[in-house]
């Protein structure tokens, strides 16, 4: 009989973090972003079908990065958890902060009690009555959970993309030029870049809808409203 | 303890297997006291008059989509519960909602099911065709047979817009669970006899959607006419009956102001002709 090595549970952890990590590099990247009337999600997406950002309540979305069969699983669970809590309870009841602290437990029990860790990272995020009430949240594949104010990157190239956001990122910007600002951040990814409407996974939380703020972009408008940023 | 680990077991359940896009059936697995027909019921127990119910709902097609109203009254035996009460709700994005019958039941029936479309809706990324929302809603009524049987049924009536086909659709329920689509109107609630009557005679192929909320207006005034549990318009308060449109452009629920003046009309009119609009006899 052979005796299995020990391995430190620092080194098990740190194994699993650098598996996690490298499995999220692999992906293309998305970005969250505060705008005039919301917020704005936009993903270097091509497909239209399978979504890396999605409704999850009235004033909730989710957007992913990473593995698709294993955030869809957390997509799917949160709009359970919404659905559940906005039946039982009120409509106005169902907050990202709650949603965020179960995918932040789902996550870190699957991180620290599997063998494979999820190659996900997410972002939930709420819109308020104003940019001052908008929350997003940053959940990493061991469950750690961040505030984060302005914009967010995450995926492939995410250092990138991020000192993209950060040089050009205005707050309070209109729709079009935040569109522009995220679509240029994403094409930092590499040098050869360019991303077109057909490309690109595009949402809203539009503060001044009804009912359910999040509304998807299709391609003929993300294109209008690059031109009009470009002009 | 034993909480906790119901807590746990809760959270775990929210991620377990991707299973059904269904939210009744989820919650029924999850947590089934949460599901109006899986509570337990006291044996050999009749309901009484004293639990509120809700009455008269009619229904109208017109060439692109269709129209439904409630009267405002809930009743509870020969008390009136609430005179504004609201039965007519928006189900999803393309279709209208209304119950009959005991009236917690009813609004929660309404409630399960607005939140059963849009969870498909969310899940599967696309929403169910006219038939599959209504399939849906059958079970759910049928879910409550054993409520039903104790004195304490709710009926509902679907309205949709069929985007296929461009027009409205009307679908009725028995207790039971069956599912019936109706030609052209329909009717339900104690006061639908009357009704149903009156839109018979004041219906035609070619309403316009003003046209066709005047036809629901005048078949509620006319069970409100005949029927002690449905409430007619009342000028006093300024209660006026729920009528909501349903088209391709969406469900939209006619202003206070829109219903308030095709009901002063209408009781204007029934003081020269108390029996309203006379069809012609040949």
């Amino acid at each position: 009989m052979s005796m299995p090595f020990y391995v430190s549970p620092e080194q098990q952890m740190k194994d699993k973090a650098d598996y996690a990590r490298k499995g999220i590099a692999r992906g293309r990247s998305v970005v969250v972003l505060q705008y005039a009337d919301g917020i704005l999600f936009v993903a270097d997406n091509p497909s239209r079908a399978l979504h890396k950002i999605s409704e999850i309540y009235d004033r909730i979305a989710f957007a992913a990065v990473g593995k698709y069969n294993e955030f869809e699983n957390l997509r799917l669970g949160g709009v359970r958890y919404a659905d559940v809590n906005g039946y039982q309870y009120d409509r106005r009841d169902v907050t990202a902060r709650g949603l965020a602290n179960v995918y932040a437990q789902s996550l870190g029990t699957i991180f620290t009690e599997t063998n494979k860790p999820y190659e996900v990272e997410l972002v939930v995020a709420e819109v308020g009555e104003d940019s001052g009430t908008d929350q997003i949240y940053r959940l990493t594949f061991d469950g750690s959970v961040a505030d984060e104010h302005g914009y967010v990157a995450m995926g492939g190239q995410a250092e990138a993309v991020a000192q993209s956001l950060k040089d050009r990122y205005q707050e309070g910007a209109p729709l079009a030029d935040a569109l522009r600002t995220a679509v240029r951040a994403l094409e930092a990814q590499d040098s050869e870049r360019r991303l077109a409407a057909e490309s690109l996974e595009v949402a809203v939380l539009d503060r001044n809808r009804e009912h359910r703020l999040f509304k998807r972009l299709p391609a003929a408008r993300i294109e209008e409203l690059l031109g009009a940023a470009d002009a | 303890m034993a909480s906790h680990d119901a807590h746990t077991a809760r959270s775990a359940g929210l991620f377990a297997s991707p299973g059904t896009s269904s939210f009744s059936e989820f919650l029924g697995a999850y947590a089934p006291d949460l599901l109006p027909g899986a509570r337990p019921l006291p044996e050999g127990v009749t309901a009484g008059d004293e639990i509120p119910h809700g009455t008269t709902i009619v229904a109208v097609t017109f060439p692109g989509g269709v129209v439904m109203a409630g009267d405002r009254r809930a009743t509870a035996g020969n008390m009136i519960a609430q005179r504004d009460v609201e039965k007519v709700f928006r189900a999803d994005e393309f279709s209208a909602i209304a119950v009959a019958g005991t009236a917690g039941l009813g609004m929660e029936l309404v409630r399960l099911f607005q939140v059963e479309l849009e969870h498909y809706e969310k899940r599967e990324g696309r929403t169910l065709s006219v038939e599959g929302k209504a399939n849906r809603l059958a079970s759910m009524v049928r879910g409550n047979l054993a409520m039903a049987m104790q004195g304490l049924a709710v009926v509902p009536l679907f309205a949709g817009y069929d985007e296929v086909r461009d027009q409205g659709r009307i679908f009725s329920y028995d207790p039971a669970g069956g599912r019936y689509e109706e030609r052209d109107y329909h009717a339900i609630g104690s006061g639908s006899v009357f009704a149903r009557g009156s839109v018979k005679k004041l219906f035609r192929a070619d309403l316009s959607a003003e046209d066709a909320a005047l036809v629901c207006v005048q078949g509620l005034y006319d069970a409100a006419d005949d029927d002690s549990a449905t409430g007619g318009p009342d000028l006093a308060r300024g209660i006026f009956p729920v009528v909501a449109v349903v088209t391709a452009d969406g469900y939209r629920r006619l202003g206070e102001d829109e219903v308030g003046a095709v009901a002063r009309a209408v009781v204007e009119e029934r003081y020269d002709a108390p029996g309203g609009p006379t069809a012609p006899l040949r």
